[in-house]
């Protein structure tokens, strides 16, 4: 005797949460029963694990007729087919939409292209997420630069209204599309202490809120037309010999006593400065782009790190950088600098950890 | 021509693509009704087509209205090649055609089409305007309205039952004509369900007339069904009940005043002797009018019972009033017997309507099908129809009743073999309701309440029973004599008194029987018949006694024929009525008392049983009263056999006469006994909290909430040839029911506590060569390559599931309380998941779990406005219309979807009624027809993928049209055909579905009248313990 067809349809369509997390999560239904029995399911209702194995391939069904639905879903809310009740539809979008941060840190900055996606099976195995998961989330990533790519308007706001996610995780795809978009390197070895989060919080200051056009948000902020030849006029700050010693001499007069890595940031100040300054500069050329966090690292948080600034230090340090700059007569790009120094303190301050 | 449709394409949405250039659509509209055709503009390159069209008029006759569906298709313009079709909406317009019913259609609908299944939607309006026609000789019967539901609607009064009406039309079915082997599967499809809306039309409408004829104007419990009679044609058959309906008007329901110069009054008031039960009833009014009526009954001629005095009942009743009753009950004798057919689709009565039961009746017929030569005269199925309807009413006669309620018929084919089935239960009936031309005030409902024990006192005479049962007195009353069980095909009425709970009671039974041909075989199978249905009341006895139980309700027996099988599955529920006796328990009686260790065995045997009645009367609540055994006629001795409540028939054709004492019992008493025993490890390891039944309403639970849940389920099993023994078929054929009982369970587990309504099985044994999806493939010269196997289909349909948790805030409207729920849900899964899912997998689940209370957060904020909104709207008072809802809807699209409005939310249900709501409006019938095919079975995910697919898309088609009546919910709903064919190695596979159900608006019942219908009967039980309104 054998099943031959076994189906089970509710006029509100049933769905169980968990049962909907190993769908996402790419469980075979075999591998699904297997965790679920392992849950103790069936001692609660003493049920076989024939029935377990039926309600998995119901539900995984079911699912699977609903991806379509959740590719646009705006669609979900007025389709005819499932009568899903609101809350539902929105738990149903979230999760799909929600990613692992291990497999988005894998492909951070990569272009979403067809290539990118061959390797996922390399992925999947470095991650242990799995291929199916894996696929997944990486056509939601390429789906939502697709659709935003296309509209004007703010970034975040355009992936809420479209996709119908919560803003916290409207906020994390628009840093996945900003970071494909502007192909920035994150897989060097020496980056690898930096978590998904780390480079999500940096994506949100680097994008400019008020903007016309997607194409141009998803560049940095710092890159506005205007803005180009400003940021390569920072360069008097280490050009100028005299600019330069005044500006030590400045921090260093409102540093002493109050940190014990004085020596250290008084011995390094110029090496510093030269490191932030020059990515300032760095950012005008787009091709540089990439190499942003990179930059930050080698030219300033390494050094820094290998001195043993403590958080305390650092945000003390980049404080009175930024704002001794203001007292030097001669530099007169304050407000550029303090656009500069503001996105650049924050993603240190972010970045600085072990 | 006295009618005109209009109808308008406003837009479209989702469409295909449908050009791969592009990726986009070049959609228009083609409106259809008879042979007149409209089309819209070409919309170009677009997926969302505005068309917003003129107004399509037609001038039709209203014929015409009644019999054709309005067909809209939608194409996609081509240049150079023919329009490709998207797919098509057929729209029955008689929801239009009455006054009191919907006024305009006018929503979105999906497009279906039978390949492809749902591809877009489309936005239509339809009216109707009508002009009176007063021609006697007319044929069409618009006006008459239409119920699925089986009781009378919840809206309206019954004036007027004028009883049984049926109706068949024939046809030859397009799939096996000679134009089918050219044309496409989806012409074929197309013209099938076509054929089949046009056929049920014109029942609909002959059956109108006939209804119209008696002087009536609505037809309740209107059943409708389709033989696939395969080469000999399709017959579309429908039976109901016509009544004249008042309506009601909404919420001005004022109790009539009660007529005193009925004659049933002074009836009522000499007090008895025997009064000092302490019934809180007013004294039963209509039993004595049996006694009298009895006493006097030699000139009641129709009856062929022996007249005879009630003896040594001790009841003196008011004997002056005896003559009125005879005079009473003979206007009813004659005013049923002035009819063919004195039945009742009805499965729920007004109260007083219903005075005693008598018992099942049924009858079977095994025909062999012979071509239909002259469709317009279906002679032959009519006949058929007449013999077998003849049958039941000699049954009924036999048990002392002039009139059949709950009635109905099946039909169940296995290639040209037919069998025929009838059942309902026999019942003397109160004639006010039935009396022709006689004056409305006897017809009106007066408050003379009955006796909640009447209905079970017996009909038939004492002395001369037409089988043999234990009667006692009344152990309610007693005054009358009860049968010490009572089988019955309608619900329990609503005046009954039971004790504890209620549960399902199912006997399953195969036979295997010689592959034959033609007559022979139709000779075998009607050989076996009598002996299922004799077995299937055996284990339904013996069930019902291993519960400690002594009625069952809703009994509804169906046999199934295969090729080489016999199938038979009786659903029941089973309840303990207080007016009865207790059930004795079961005895086994070992066949070789010699043998020791079996006699050892039997005594264990005996004990478990003892143990699981035992356990049942805990598990169901049952602790009948104890009763002080008086001395009434003879003692009854321990009742340990089975009886079939169910007259005899002569017909050898038919079912033979059984003997039903025991000459053989012992062997198979114990046999059934342990497939007993082994279900019944099954529903005490169930979790307290399901219960299930197959009536409307489940006795002994009264604390419903409005959340509820309609489902569908379907299986289908493939058998080896090794099991087919009877015994290893039974166990397997018991196996898979339970299997699919434990399965629902499970799925629901997260409801509970909740109660599965009118659950309703069906069995099907399709044809064991499967079954040629394409008929371009020659019948009997491909070689079958699954010659053995057999499918079983155990078809679930429409179980219905109510949770009677209560929640707070019952004042809110349907969505509201139904959203709150599902939150408590969801708060709780959440508190699980973050201890749950570590062990799943080693994946990185902060910033999940994080999400995942953001939104929860959400989510009660966004209940929270939605539960304001609700005081809002219930404090305005609207409560007649479903602006309520349209309200929160809108408050709650300050979510502001790109997309325009969400859709409504269409509740279905089984039921007549919903929980804790009131039903406002009857918006018309609904009573669809799909086909689907696909040649691509399994990228659709196979089988279970198809099906799977298909249902929602049934569901999605009846939410829509239900929808665009202005409506918000199907009760009564039901699948009534549900046929699969496969052929995996083709790749193909096609199915047919019918659902029906009745329209209707409904508005969440407001604190002050909060009672739910089913709490009115005075009940032992607490009632009403959901005090949080």
């Amino acid at each position: 005797m054998s099943v031959e067809l076994d189906v089970f349809v509710g006029n509100t369509t049933i769905m169980d949460e968990e049962v909907y997390q190993f769908w996402l999560d790419g469980y075979t239904v075999n591998d699904a029963v297997k965790v679920r029995m392992e849950g103790g399911v069936l001692e609660e209702c003493e049920a076989s694990a024939e029935v377990l194995r039926s309600d998995t391939m119901d539900q995984y069904r079911t699912f699977q007729m609903c991806e379509r639905l959740l590719h646009s879903p705006a669609k979900l809310a007025n389709q005819l087919l499932f009568q899903i009740p609101p809350h539902r539809q929105a738990m149903l979008i979230e999760r799909y939409y929600t990613f692992d941060g291990v497999f988005v840190r894998e492909v951070l900055g990569k272009k979403l292209s067809k290539g990118t996606k061959k390797d996922l099976d390399d992925v999947s195995a470095k991650t242990g997420v799995t291929l199916k998961s894996c696929r997944r989330q990486f056509d939601n990533f390429k789906r939502v630069f697709k659709v935003v790519e296309e509209l004007k308007g703010p970034l975040v706001e355009n992936i809420r209204q479209h996709f119908l996610l919560s803003d916290k995780l409207a906020r994390d795809y628009a840093a996945i599309v900003f970071f494909a978009n502007n192909r920035f390197e994150t897989g060097k070895k020496k980056l690898h202490y930096l978590t998904f989060q780390d480079f999500a919080f940096c994506a949100g200051q680097l994008i400019i809120v008020h903007c016309n056009h997607s194409r141009v948000l998803m560049r940095p902020a710092l890159i506005g037309k205007e803005f180009l030849q400003d940021l390569k006029e920072l360069k008097i700050l280490i050009t100028d010999k005299d600019l330069l010693d005044q500006h030590k001499s400045l921090v260093c007069t409102a540093l002493r006593g109050k940190t014990k890595a004085f020596n250290e940031m008084e011995a390094n100040f110029k090496n510093l400065s030269r490191g932030l300054v020059n990515i300032a500069a760095k950012l005008t050329n787009t091709k540089d782009v990439r190499d942003f966090f990179i930059d930050l690292v080698e030219k300033f948080i390494e050094p820094c790190r290998s001195d043993k600034w403590t958080a305390g230090d650092m945000r003390l340090y980049l404080t009175h950088y930024t704002n001794s700059a203001h007292i030097l007569d001669t530099f007169k790009h304050q407000v550029v600098w303090d656009r500069y120094m503001g996105v650049i303190k924050s993603c240190i301050l972010k970045m600085y950890h072990d | 021509m006295p009618g005109k449709l209009k109808a308008k394409i406003v837009a479209g949405r989702h469409l295909p693509v449908m050009d791969r250039a592009s990726d986009l659509t070049d959609a228009f509209v083609e409106v259809k009704f008879g042979n007149t055709t409209f089309k819209t503009d070409v919309y170009p390159k677009s997926l969302n087509p505005q068309w917003n069209s003129e107004w399509f008029k037609f001038e039709v006759d209203d014929e015409d209205l009644q019999d054709e569906p309005l067909q809209i298709t939608v194409l996609d313009h081509d240049t150079y090649s023919a329009n490709d079709a998207i797919g098509k909406v057929y729209i029955d317009i008689d929801p239009l055609l009455s006054s009191e019913a919907a006024t305009v259609i006018s929503g979105w609908f999906p497009i279906y089409d039978t390949i492809h299944g749902i591809r877009g939607e489309i936005n239509v309006l339809v009216k109707v305007d009508l002009f009176n026609d007063l021609n006697r000789f007319r044929q069409s019967s618009c006006g008459v309205k239409f119920f699925c539901t089986t009781s009378i609607p919840r809206c309206y009064r019954a004036a007027l039952v004028h009883g049984f009406v049926e109706e068949l039309v024939v046809n030859e079915d397009p799939e096996y004509q000679w134009i089918d082997r050219i044309r496409t599967p989806r012409a074929s499809n197309e013209a099938r369900q076509r054929l089949i809306s046009l056929m049920s039309g014109e029942l609909q409408r002959k059956i109108g007339l006939k209804v119209l004829e008696m002087g009536g104007n609505a037809v309740v419990g209107y059943l409708q069904c389709f033989d696939l009679e395969g080469e000999s044609g399709l017959v579309v058959r429908a039976i109901g009940t016509a009544c004249t309906l008042d309506k009601l008007i909404p919420g001005s329901e004022i109790k009539e005043p009660v007529f005193s110069e009925d004659p049933t009054h002074p009836l009522s008031v000499p007090p008895t002797p025997l009064r000092t039960l302490p019934s809180s009833s007013s004294p039963p009014p209509f039993s004595p009018s049996k006694l009298c009526s009895r006493q006097s009954s030699s000139s009641d001629t129709d009856l062929s019972l022996t007249p005879k005095m009630g003896m040594g009942s001790g009841i003196s009743v008011g004997k002056e009033a005896g003559p009125l009753k005879t005079l009473l009950r003979q206007q009813a004798q004659s005013a049923l017997e002035q009819r063919e057919f004195p039945f009742f689709t009805l499965t729920c009565f007004p109260p007083g309507f219903l005075v005693h039961i008598g018992g099942v009746v049924s009858a079977r017929s095994v025909k062999l099908l012979d071509r239909i030569h002259n469709p317009d005269e279906p002679e032959t199925r009519d006949a058929w129809w007449e013999e077998i309807r003849q049958e039941i009413k000699s049954h009924a006669k036999a048990l002392g009743c002039h009139a059949v309620v709950g009635y109905s018929e099946s039909t169940t084919i296995c290639e040209e073999v037919c069998i025929l089935s009838a059942s309902g239960t026999a019942a003397m009936l109160n004639p006010r309701f039935m009396r022709e031309g006689s004056v409305c005030v006897y017809s009106r409902f007066d408050d003379a309440s009955p006796p909640s024990c009447g209905f079970c006192h017996i009909p038939y005479d004492e002395f001369n029973m037409p089988f043999p049962a234990q009667l006692t007195y009344c152990y309610h009353c007693r005054r009358q004599k009860v049968p010490d069980v009572l089988f019955t095909t309608i619900d329990l009425p609503a005046e009954a008194a039971v004790t504890g709970k209620g549960c399902l009671i199912q006997a399953r039974l195969c036979r295997t029987k010689k592959k034959a041909q033609g007559e022979v075989n139709a000779t075998a199978i009607s050989n076996l018949l009598p002996f299922m249905e004799y077995e299937l009341h055996t284990q339904l006895m013996n069930k019902l006694k291993l519960r400690c139980m002594n009625a069952l309700f809703g009994l509804r027996i169906q046999i199934s024929v295969g090729e080489n099988m016999l199938l038979g599955l009786a659903s029941a529920t089973g309840v303990y009525l207080s007016a009865l006796p207790a059930p004795g328990g079961i005895q086994i009686a070992g066949k070789t008392p010699s043998d020791l260790s079996y006699d050892q065995h039997i005594s264990t045997m005996q004990k478990r049983i003892n143990d699981t009645i035992a356990m049942n009367k805990e598990l169901y609540n049952i602790h009948p009263p104890e009763c002080i055994e008086e001395v009434v006629g003879s003692p009854i001795p321990d009742r340990q056999r089975s009886r079939l409540f169910r007259s005899t028939s002569e017909s050898s054709d038919e079912l033979s006469e059984l003997d039903l004492s025991h000459g053989k019992k012992d062997a198979f008493v114990l046999e059934v006994c342990y497939a007993l025993l082994r279900c019944l490890s099954i529903y005490l390891s169930l979790s307290p909290g399901f219960y299930s039944c197959n009536t409307e309403v489940m006795p002994g639970i009264y604390n419903w909430t409005s959340g509820l849940q309609m489902f569908t389920s379907v299986r289908v099993y493939r058998l080896n040839n090794a099991n087919l023994t009877n015994q290893g078929l039974n166990k397997i054929f018991t196996d898979l029911c339970e299997n699919l009982l434990k399965s629902l369970y499970f799925k629901l587990r997260s409801m509970i506590p909740c109660c599965l309504c009118h659950l309703n099985f069906t069995v099907a044994v399709p044809e064991e060569e499967l079954i040629q999806v394409r008929r371009h493939t020659p019948k009997n010269t491909s070689p079958i390559l699954f010659i053995f196997p057999i499918n079983i289909l155990v078809r679930v349909k429409e179980i219905k599931l109510c949770v009677f948790v209560c929640f707070p805030g019952s004042g809110e409207n349907e969505e509201q309380l139904q959203f709150s729920m599902e939150l408590c849900g969801e708060s709780t899964s959440s508190n699980n998941q973050p201890t749950a899912k570590p062990s799943v997998s080693s994946v990185d689940y902060g910033s999940f779990a994080d999400r995942c209370s953001t939104w929860l957060e959400l989510l009660r904020l966004k209940a929270h406005t939605i539960r304001r909104g609700s005081v809002k709207t219930t404090s305005s008072s609207e409560r007649c219309s479903p602006l309520p809802e349209v309200r929160s809807r809108s408050l709650r699209s300050t979510r502001s979807l790109p997309c325009g409005a969400p859709v409504t939310v269409v509740k279905m249900t089984p039921l007549s009624f919903l929980p804790r709501t009131r039903i406002v409006k009857y918006l018309g019938i609904i009573n669809m027809f799909f086909i689907r095919e696909t040649t691509s079975l399994r990228e659709e995910g196979g089988v279970s993928g198809f099906l799977h697919s298909f249902i929602a898309e049934v569901f999605a088609m009846v939410r829509a049209h239900v929808a665009a009546l202005g409506g918000n919910a199907v009760v009564s709903y039901s699948m009534k055909e549900c046929v699969f064919m496969e052929n995996p190695n083709k790749n193909q596979a096609q199915c047919l579905i019918n659902v029906s159900g009745d329209a209707v608006i409904f508005v969440r019942e407001s604190d002050q009248e909060a009672i739910p219908p089913l709490i009115t009967c005075g009940q032992t039980s607490t009632t009403g313990a959901d005090g949080t309104t």
